[in-house]
């Protein structure tokens, strides 16, 4: 069970942050991903396995300003 | 007795305050009375080492008188923080103009302003711009409203479009940044390319601010210690859904108002 977005959510084995991001359907371009604590650079978002515990929070940038 | 008298030493006849004003300017109701920080109303007795400023109202004051002026408006002993901060301000559009002027007059020493585009006509409806701007580049629009409003600080201009590449070197001088763009995708880009470059650099970015939903729905977020966000996160521009002044404001305050926290240390929301 990670914590995603203030919520707890269950996770299959093996999941990276990359897999998370394509199931829920978001935009890769206009997303800010927080692991616990630190920015992840995008780079690494397919690398990164989601564990439990983790804490993750995805910012979904919209536009106006 | 001995007092400061407009920043210099004076010696003077116990008197009131007032009294004092008669004897150096002419007319009260034309002079702005500010006493050891505090602007005052009512008359006092004057006592040893008072600091006094009298200040004439219609006129534009030096710059010592200026920031006493400051320093009476603001709570006491944050003057000094914000004079010595500086500030970047990515896009100058509805929040980012809004911004940079709400952080001249609260007197930000340095403000970084960056931007590619011109003011356009479609821009007077919510940016910081009037009529005699049209066409102008909007970093230099900018600055000479600023010059008008706060002379008194440095203003730094880049007519230049962010990308991923010159982010680090643009940012390189600059402790807090304000994303105030209107692209998402270049929100995002801005937001990874300050935090996953600089260990130390802070970013107040905005998502969500169009239409005019309620104003309770903006709220300032903090996601870590070196990023926070403003808006309600959702409601984003778009045809049938546009951008108004009443609500940009209102996220543009949001903004300024968390950067000034930072620069007085306060990181929670």
């Amino acid at each position: 069970m990670a914590r995603i977005n203030g919520k707890n959510i269950e996770i299959s084995q093996n999941i990276t942050v990359l897999q998370y991001i394509e199931q829920q359907e978001l935009n890769l371009s206009v997303i800010a991903v927080e692991y616990n604590g630190n920015i992840l650079p995008k780079s690494q978002y397919g690398e990164k396995v989601i564990k439990s515990c983790d804490v993750i929070e995805i910012v979904n940038f919209v536009g106006g300003g | 007795m001995k007092i400061i008298l407009n920043g210099k030493p004076c010696n003077i006849q116990c008197c009131s305050i007032y009294k004092l004003c008669d004897i150096f300017f002419k007319d009260i109701q034309k002079t702005a009375v500010i006493v050891n920080g505090f602007q005052i109303n009512e008359d006092r007795d004057l006592k040893e080492n008072d600091e006094v400023f009298l200040i004439d109202k219609h006129k534009m004051p030096n710059e010592n008188e200026f920031s006493a002026m400051l320093y009476a408006r603001h709570t006491p002993n944050v003057h000094q923080k914000i004079k010595n901060s500086r500030v970047a301000i990515a896009g100058l559009g509805g929040l980012g103009s809004h911004i940079a002027i709400s952080l001249a007059r609260t007197g930000v020493g340095c403000l970084h302003l960056i931007d590619f585009d011109v003011v356009e006509p479609s821009n007077l409806n919510r940016q910081q711009y009037m009529i005699c701007h049209l066409g102008m580049a909007k970093t230099d629009a900018l600055k000479a409203e600023i010059a008008q409003i706060n002379p008194f600080i440095q203003i730094i201009t880049h007519n230049i479009k962010i990308n991923e590449g010159n982010i680090c070197e643009i940012f390189k001088d600059d402790p807090i940044i304000c994303e105030a763009f209107d692209n998402p995708k270049e929100k995002a880009i801005l937001v990874n390319g300050i935090l996953s470059q600089y260990a130390d650099k802070k970013i107040v970015a905005s998502s969500g601010m169009a239409g005019f939903d309620s104003s309770n729905s903006i709220v300032t977020r903090k996601i870590n210690d070196k990023f926070y966000i403003c808006g309600d996160g959702v409601t984003e521009a778009k045809e049938g859904r546009g951008l108004m002044s009443p609500r940009v404001s209102i996220c543009a305050g949001h903004q300024a108002n968390m950067i000034l926290r930072l620069i007085l240390g306060c990181d929670n929301v």
